[in-house]
Formats: structure tokens, sequence, C-alpha cells
């Protein structure tokens, strides 16, 4: 069916803006530190605060900075004052869900031009403690998301028959990446494949540096239709295909190791984008990979291996930024972890790279780009693939 | 019908807030026994400060110095004070308008009773005696009959030693009532015994219960008695301690399908050494006097489980 047949309006990404990404940003308020995102974003689009005509934030829960609801305090910090502002709640994912409902705005043509942001600023708090709180009559075991996801990882193993050193290649890769894009918060330049595999494990079968930081960013993106795409000053991203969806955490039958809900969720953005076979027609993928064993696991949930296959992926180097489906070039969540922000700068480095404008990270020719956020117990998904030409229709 | 369990669960923790340039100046400010706003490119004072214009979104660094004293605005009594509140007495919420502001402060007056109290009284500052940087610095407000303060007054904000962040510290009190079908669960294994429940419909039984198959949305009912043997289907091995465990490290922390259980739950793996627990491990229980659950599972002695046996509750 063709756009035009569906009555949407197309959706670009015309404006990008990130903090640089660390572990204090003991400088600034939350307000500010949105702020700087949202200005950068806007100097991109070229627009200014009168031209933006809704907002729509995302965030991890409240108890990682303790603000209740806080985007009602950060209003007058993003211009949302006599606009409509909206909050999404979506865990881990949130960043990439915040995306998608401020384009589906656009796509409804409720809205002409939305500024979108996700923030975390993790060093107000303590995300481990956040995810680890106790439930009386329970035993307390749970040792915060890394102890909740290295079970997962375990039976991809066992699944896959993958060699234990996978998790280490990934990590080592993503380390290197981050040290080419400016605002990622590791910048390890003396990092080695040996140091990865030396460093202490913490959940086994997960080590410290197949683990993902914890750090205080903001990236903003404005979106907007065909029109506000004429007079954006840089080329921009046209949103091809996005979806989401959702499954309980536990259910008897559930796969963790490759949730149905990844699945469908990608199933849907390529039949949107018309994609058939992912492996070939995606240029470069931003995927969410907290944990570095999840990059073979989701190359096999999001149909770019088939099952039990991920790994060889990786292994091969395909996955490095100069093999044939580079991943997560920006160096990923492995390097960067702002919570909330998380999912928006996987969504935002996808556009980038079709954009051309991914720097010294950027894949060459990138024409076709997958931004991918899951959250929660693997439980919530939310991806887009952006290109460089408009959708067709 | 047994009654439902409940007990008291307290989330609390000592969030930090950076300050930013705005509130930094505010707080060190009253510290100093000093009260800033900020100026709008149009000329309006906003007590307390901000740090963009509510109205154009610009940001906005001039500071004002206004007066200690000021109008109540609005208020509403407060005839019992709750722990925490900046009085133990019963007091008046306030907004007050301090002399060369144009937006209102929220804080409390110190007064005998509703009756003393009105919109548009004169009120002034009462600080308190050790000040460290924060809004209670202002200890509350008090009547006054004196002259109006001056007018708004450019200040550099700028002190010694100032305060860039502060603790905010939170707490929550709840009562935890884990529902109908978790107490049935608990209130077996408090007789050692792990009892789950059945779907209706697609027959998977649920352990623990929640009173419902989250797959095909209906009430479940049926109690099955599952285990006591189980396989480790999945397990990590934790090293770091979380803040509010109280656990050794090393343990391991296992996914466990209880025979007849149609998912895993999750519990403690001992009596083995540590790197000695794998996948398809064959465990079975050890509870301990008046224990609302298993302390841990341990190793039965049996040949582990074939893999494709549990494969699908992994």
């Amino acid at each position: 069916m063709s756009r035009t047949a569906t009555g949407k309006e197309p959706v670009a990404v015309v404006g990008i803006g990130q903090t640089k990404h660390v572990a204090a940003r003991r400088d600034v308020s939350i307000a500010g530190l949105v702020r700087e995102a949202a200005r950068r974003a806007l100097d991109d689009a070229g627009l200014d605060w009168a031209d933006i005509d809704a907002v729509v934030i995302g965030k991890a829960p409240d108890f990682f900075e303790g603000v209740m609801m806080p985007e009602l305090y950060l209003a007058d910090a993003l211009g949302a004052v006599g606009k409509p502002m909206l909050r999404v709640h979506t865990a881990g994912s949130v960043g990439g869900s915040t995306a998608l409902v401020a384009a589906n705005l656009i796509a409804a043509r409720v809205h002409g031009t939305v500024l979108t942001l996700a923030f975390e600023k993790q060093s107000e708090s303590n995300a481990m403690w956040g995810l680890s709180l106790p439930v009386p009559f329970q035993q307390p075991l749970l040792a915060g998301a890394g102890g909740f996801f290295a079970p997962h990882i375990r039976a991809y193993m066992r699944r896959s028959g993958a060699p234990d050193t996978v998790g280490s290649v990934v990590a080592y890769k993503d380390r290197r990446n981050a040290l080419k894009n400016p605002y990622a918060h590791l910048h390890e330049h003396d990092i080695t494949l040996e140091k990865v595999q030396a460093s202490p494990m913490l959940w086994d079968p997960v080590r410290y540096s197949e683990t993902c930081p914890s750090s205080d960013g903001a990236c903003a993106m404005v979106l907007t239709g065909r029109a506000g795409t004429a007079r954006a000053p840089h080329p921009p991203a046209w949103v091809h295909g996005g979806a989401m969806r959702s499954e309980p955490t536990l259910f008897a039958g559930k796969d963790f190791v490759s949730p149905q809900a990844g699945k469908d969720c990608a199933a849907d953005v390529y039949r949107q984008a018309g994609i058939t076979d992912p492996r070939r027609e995606i240029d470069a993928v931003e995927m969410y990979v907290p944990f570095s064993w999840y990059e073979p696991m989701w190359l096999e949930n999001l149909g770019f291996a088939a099952e039990g296959e991920g790994w060889k992926l990786t292994e091969s180097g395909a996955t490095e930024l100069d093999g044939d489906l580079p991943v997560n070039p920006s160096g990923g969540v492995l390097s960067t972890n702002p919570i909330g922000a998380s999912g928006m700068i996987r969504f935002a480095e996808a556009a980038l790279q079709v954009r051309g404008q991914a720097g010294e990270h950027q894949v060459d020719g990138a024409r076709r780009a997958m931004g991918h956020a899951y959250g929660g117990g693997a439980q919530f998904f939310a991806m887009w693939l952006v290109g460089s030409e408009p959708p067709p229709g | 019908m047994p009654e439902v369990l409940s007990a008291p669960l307290v989330v609390e923790f000592p969030f930090t807030r950076s300050l930013g340039p705005v509130q930094s100046a505010f707080l060190t400010g009253l510290r100093e026994r000093t009260v800033l706003g900020v100026k709008t490119s149009r000329g309006q004072v906003l007590v307390p400060p901000v740090e963009y214009d509510p109205a154009t979104a610009e940001e906005i660094r001039d500071l004002v110095e206004v007066a200690p004293t000021g109008t109540v605005t609005t208020w509403a009594w407060n005839p019992a004070p709750r722990r925490d509140q900046p009085l133990r007495t019963p007091f008046a919420w306030v907004l007050v308008r301090l002399d060369g502001a144009d937006t209102a402060l929220l804080h409390v007056l110190d007064a005998p009773g509703p009756d003393a109290v009105r919109t548009g009284m004169r009120v002034r500052v009462r600080w308190a005696a050790e000040r460290a940087g924060a809004i209670t610095d202002i200890a509350c407000f008090e009547p006054y009959e004196g002259e109006p303060g001056a007018p708004a007054a450019p200040h550099d904000g700028r002190f010694a030693d100032p305060v860039t962040g502060i603790v905010a510290p939170a707490r929550l009190d709840y009562t935890y009532s884990p529902g109908r079908a978790p107490t049935d669960y608990l209130n077996a294994l408090a007789e050692r015994r792990t009892v789950g429940e059945r779907c209706p419909s697609c027959r998977k039984v649920y352990v623990p219960p929640r009173g419902a198959c989250p797959t095909c949305g209906i009430a479940t009912a049926e109690r099955v008695e599952v285990g006591p043997r189980g396989t480790v289907t999945t397990f990590c091995i934790v090293n770091i301690k979380a803040r509010n465990l109280d656990i050794e490290v090393p343990y391991v922390y296992g996914h466990i399908a209880l025979d007849g259980a149609d998912l895993a739950l999750h519990g403690r793996i001992g009596g083995i050494p540590y790197d000695q627990v794998r996948m398809g491990l064959r465990v079975e229980p050890v509870w301990t006097e008046g224990g609302r659950y298993p302390d841990h599972y341990r190793p039965t002695g049996e040949p582990d489980a074939d893999y494709d046996a549990y494969k699908e509750l992994i």
C-alpha cells in the first residue's frame, strides 16, 4: 500500500543533538542537561523553540533520579510551555518508543514539527539499587540488570554452541568504535582484546568489560513532515518503518534468548520498509547491546542471521565498522549508557549514518540503517528503519 | 478464605542533585541570608529562580536580589504537620510574593491559627540558625508589620564556597500485599510445599502463581503441587554486591524448573562449589526453620537432566 493510500505524512529526522556522555555531569541540572541536547538538535535543524509544535520526552523509571514526573519541571527548559508535552514509559527501550510516538504524531498529521528527547542522569542515583528493590516475602537475590540477563546469555551460549570468546570480541569492537565518536562516554584508548578478556567476571558469564557504563546524557531529535524537510539545512533521514511490540516479563514458553516480541517487531518494520533480506539491504545497525553477548543474540532475533548463527557473523568481522553489516559504529550502549536516552541514541545514530553525518564512525555510503531498543525483562521492543531517500509513494 | 498477606515496604534513597548555575546561586544565597531571583528579558523577576524563561524558552542568567519581606498571595492551613515538614506545630502553607518579585515562592508561615492568616498579609523570612544551602535555610515566614523591602537589585550570584549539589533523601512507605495467589503459594512454602496454579485454558502450571495466566489472560485457581526436585535450566555466578542485598558473593543465581512446573523460578544454588554448578543439574530445596522460602537449592545426586528435557523451559 502506498503512503498516499494510507494517508500518512512521510516523516524525517532533520535535527539531532547529543550531549557529550560522561559518568557525571555535575555542572548542570537535569534541565540544563536536556536543554543542551535540545538546543543542538534545533541548531542542526535550523529551527528555534517557536518552530516546535509539540515535545515528546522519555526517560527510564523515576526511581533512577528520584524526581517524580520530571517532564513537568522540564517544560520550560524544552520550550514546551503552551504546547502539548507527553512522556513515554517503556523502561530501557523508552528512547526508541519516544521517537516512534513523536514520528507517529507527524505521520498522523497531528503536528507538523516535533521535538523528541530522552535523557538519564545516572549520577544522581544508583540504577543497580533501582533495579534490585527488595520485595517482602521474596528472597532478595537479584543483582541488577547484569544478574538478570547473565543467565539468558548462558542459555544462548549453550543453545548456539558459541565459543565463550564472542562476548569479548563484541566489546573490543564497540569500545574501539567509540574512539571515533566524540559523544561516546568511554574512550579507552589503550583497549586490547586481552584486556577485555582479563577483566573480572561480574555476573559469570558476563565480564566487567562486556557491560555498559553508567552515564549522564541526553539525546534529542527534531522530526518533521515533507514541508519541514524541504526547509531543512542538512540532509534528512527518512523514516521507512517503525514499530513497537511488548510481551510479559515471565510466561510459560517465553524465549528469553530470542523473544517473540522482538521478532514480530522487526518483521513489522521490514514489511513497512519493503525489506526482504535485512542482511543485504541494511547498511548499518545501531542495536541495544548493554551486555556484549546481546549482539549475536539480536542478530538472530532481528533476522540478520539464522538461529544459532549470530555469533558466526560477529566472529567473522562482518559487524566491524568496515564489515558488510556494521553494528554499533557509534560504540553502542556498551560505550555509552544514559539508560533512558540509550534507545534514542540508537535511533539518532542510525539517522546520522543515512544523513552522512556520523563523522569518523560514518559507514561509507550508508543508505538504510536500523535503530533498535529493548527494555524491561526483554519485553519491550522499539525499532525503526531510516533511509537517505524518501519512502516510495 | 485465608487472609491475604501484607507487609510494610520502605523504599528510600539519598538522591543527589547537581544544581546548575542558577539553583546553585539561589541556594548558596539562602545560606548567606540573601534571596536571589532571575530577571527575564521582559523585565519580570522570578523567585524562586528558573534557568529557562517559561514564556519565551530563553536561557536566563540575570540574577537579582529581592527583599526578605513579602505578601501572602494564597494559603492553606495545615492542622496536623507530618514527619519532615518544616514546622512541628500547625502552620499555614503559603505562597509569598517577595518584595521585588513578580512570582510567588511556596513555603510555610508560623501563625497561631487560621484566623491569623489572610491573603494579602505581610510576612518576612525567619532564617534558620544553621544554614547549609537549602530551601530549609528559610525556617519559615512570620507576620511582619514594617516597611516594604527595597526593589530588586542586580546581583552577580558569586559567593565564596558555592553549593553546587545537594542530597535529596526520598522515602516512600508502602503497605505491600502480594495478593491472593502468591499468598496461597507463600503459605504452602511455610509448610515446605511448592504449590502453583494451572491455567484452565493452556494447562500451563505457573510457579509462583499470579492468579492469572499472562498468556491467556484468564484467572487461575486449580492448585498443583510441584517439585520438590527440579532442574537448573540456566544460572549466573554473581560476584558483585548490590547495594541493598545482604548476601555473600560469589553466589549462584539459578533458574530452577521444578518437576511439574511450566516455567522456571529463581533461587540460589548451594551445597556445591559455585564453579561446579551447571545447566541440567538436578536440585532440591533446603529449608531453614521459620523461613518463608527455601534458603537455597542443593544437588540431589541424580544424573544431570538431558538438555532436550528442559530446553523449552529456558
